[in-house]
């Protein structure tokens, strides 16, 4: 009985104080002096711009890696190919690799001297400009919907695709009207952590996007710019922004999360 | 005859179908290269475009040899401590009972979906120079401590969860019938069946440690020698035009991801032949 509760005070204590306490002191000190400071402070033309900015990048990530992911997750699962280990491995790399190194990796390969430096010449601005940060983000939240496709498909097996074909239907109508019902859940699942990653970004965006006020400044670039101008409320309230995203992330998630994770 | 007619009819969508299959299967692996695997050459193409003489003297200088001996320290001591806090944490979430579990279980999501730059601006507050607790964390490693213990809350947590949950509760029975103890059930009974999922989670725990960079950057004041972790040094190198120094040490946190990837798969192999 002891043991239980110091248990339970235990783990559920460490929660509160690394997580609930600092998240929810965060809200207060934002709202501390009122409403109106802190809806001036998101409201400014440089606050909305990065608002719009992390929407805007979120809005070419996300869908192009769920068109993308899908079609990963089935060529994964449903077909044998040289090299197929490999692509598994190198989906899952972001997942483990420093943002910051994924940035560095396209400003290298972008920048002065990179081999596709060749961009900049005819006059695509790709680092320090949207297509970069859409890349870097594209590459840190491409696993997501990979990841929670592929054992769905797997479970599913490939019985009712194949009396589909045998009874005459094109691949295309196959995937539409078996496949996509089937994981479409698991789509969704992956949808929200796709766009939680994308909107969250830092590291990467930070490295590409040359943090340049009111032009490639995302909101968490805007978070960390107005901090250590010593804006304090501007900061406190693009982050409560950001945070009521990452709530609604959470309340997302767990509506769709896969079943047998309860 | 209706066999045969049918077979003919298909076998054209078939054909043109696995030709489509083909062409959306290339297309998404060249994304795959382009996104990913182009921009990663490039990378260990410029660490060793001065020899690797070089890239070695990078890797082994004072300030760059003492940021990843700090970020290897301090990620496996937030891996550990995660190992032990997640367990108990997945435990409480699906032995224990009582009211609010709902909303702790979805908040642990949280520091996965809060932006990490974000998280490192909450922690602040609470454990900076304003605490209300009247402590000051900030610019020391205990405050990079906290902040990599924040980001990495959920790997553990969710690896070892659904293994508990599906988890027989008639072994633990049987043998707390035959007299055993209730520590002895766990140590005996529970953790060898939870422990490939505790190392994966571990696993995934350290990658994210070595590599975090937002939730650090403000609250460790990323003083060389002392708070200044691998990934902040990268960024320094970066501003500091010194790209050759912060491709070497990139790399190096790049093998580490990929032996980390490695030591999963080779959990995974393990978890699905215990499953057999």
């Amino acid at each position: 009985m002891i043991a239980k509760w110091a248990l339970r005070l235990g783990a559920l204590g460490y929660l509160a104080f690394l997580l609930l306490v600092p998240v929810g002191l965060v809200f207060y000190r934002t709202f501390e002096h009122g409403f109106h400071p802190a809806w001036a402070a998101v409201t400014n033309p440089q606050a909305l711009h990065a608002l719009w900015l992390t929407l805007l990048i979120a809005a070419i990530a996300v869908p192009l890696n769920t068109l993308f992911g899908v079609t990963l997750a089935i060529a994964l699962v449903r077909h044998r190919f040289p090299g197929r280990g490999l692509v598994n491995a190198i989906v899952d790399l972001p997942l483990a690799l420093s943002p910051v190194v994924v940035g560095l990796s396209l400003y290298l390969l972008y920048g002065t001297g990179g081999w596709l430096s060749g961009f900049a010449d005819h006059g695509i601005k790709i680092l320090f400009a949207l297509p970069g940060m859409v890349l870097a983000t594209i590459f840190v939240s491409l696993p997501f919907v990979v990841r929670e496709v592929v054992p769905v498909l797997r479970e599913i097996g490939t019985d009712q695709e194949q009396a589909a074909e045998t009874l005459g239907a094109a691949p295309f109508t196959v995937f539409r009207r078996i496949t996509l019902p089937a994981i479409r859940w698991a789509v969704c699942y992956g949808v929200v952590l796709t766009t939680a990653r994308a909107i969250g970004e830092f590291g990467a965006v930070s490295i590409v996007s040359g943090r340049i006020e009111g032009k490639t400044e995302t909101l968490p670039l805007y978070v960390q710019s107005q901090f250590e101008g010593f804006n304090t409320t501007g900061a406190f309230a693009a982050s409560v922004i950001l945070a009521l995203i990452a709530a609604s992330t959470v309340v997302a998630m767990r509506f769709f999360r896969p079943k047998e994770e309860a | 005859m209706a066999t045969s007619s049918a077979v003919t009819v298909a076998r054209p969508a078939g054909l043109a179908g696995r030709m489509g299959g083909g062409i959306a299967r290339g297309m998404a692996i060249g994304y795959l290269s382009l996104i990913v695997l182009v921009p990663l050459a490039a990378l260990i193409w410029s660490s060793r475009a001065h020899g690797l003489g070089a890239f070695w003297d990078e890797v082994t200088k004072a300030e760059a040899a003492s940021a990843l001996k700090l970020t290897l320290v301090v990620s496996l001591l937030v891996a550990a401590f995660n190992a032990m806090m997640g367990t108990a944490i997945a435990w409480v979430l699906v032995r224990d009972s009582f009211p609010g579990k709902g909303f702790v279980n979805a908040v642990i999501d949280l520091p996965f979906a809060l932006p990490t730059i974000v998280a490192g601006l909450v922690l602040l507050q609470l454990y900076g120079p304003n605490s209300p607790f009247g402590v000051d964390l900030a610019f020391q490693r205990t405050g990079l401590v906290l902040a990599l213990l924040f980001v990495t809350l959920p790997f553990v947590v969710r690896a070892v969860q659904p293994v508990l949950l599906e988890l027989d509760r008639e072994m633990e029975e049987a043998a707390e019938s035959l007299g055993a103890h209730r520590f002895e059930v766990f140590r005996r009974i529970v953790f060898p069946n939870l422990l490939p999922a505790i190392l994966s989670g571990v696993a995934l725990a350290f990658a994210r440690a070595v590599g975090e960079f937002g939730s650090v950057v403000l609250i460790s004041g990323n003083i060389p020698f002392k708070t200044e972790v691998s990934s902040v040094y990268i960024s320094g190198q970066i501003e500091s035009d010194n790209a050759a120094g912060a491709a070497a040490v990139s790399v190096v946190l790049l093998l580490i991801s990929l032996a980390v990837l490695l030591a999963i798969g080779a959990f995974r192999h393990w978890k699905t032949r215990h499953d057999r």
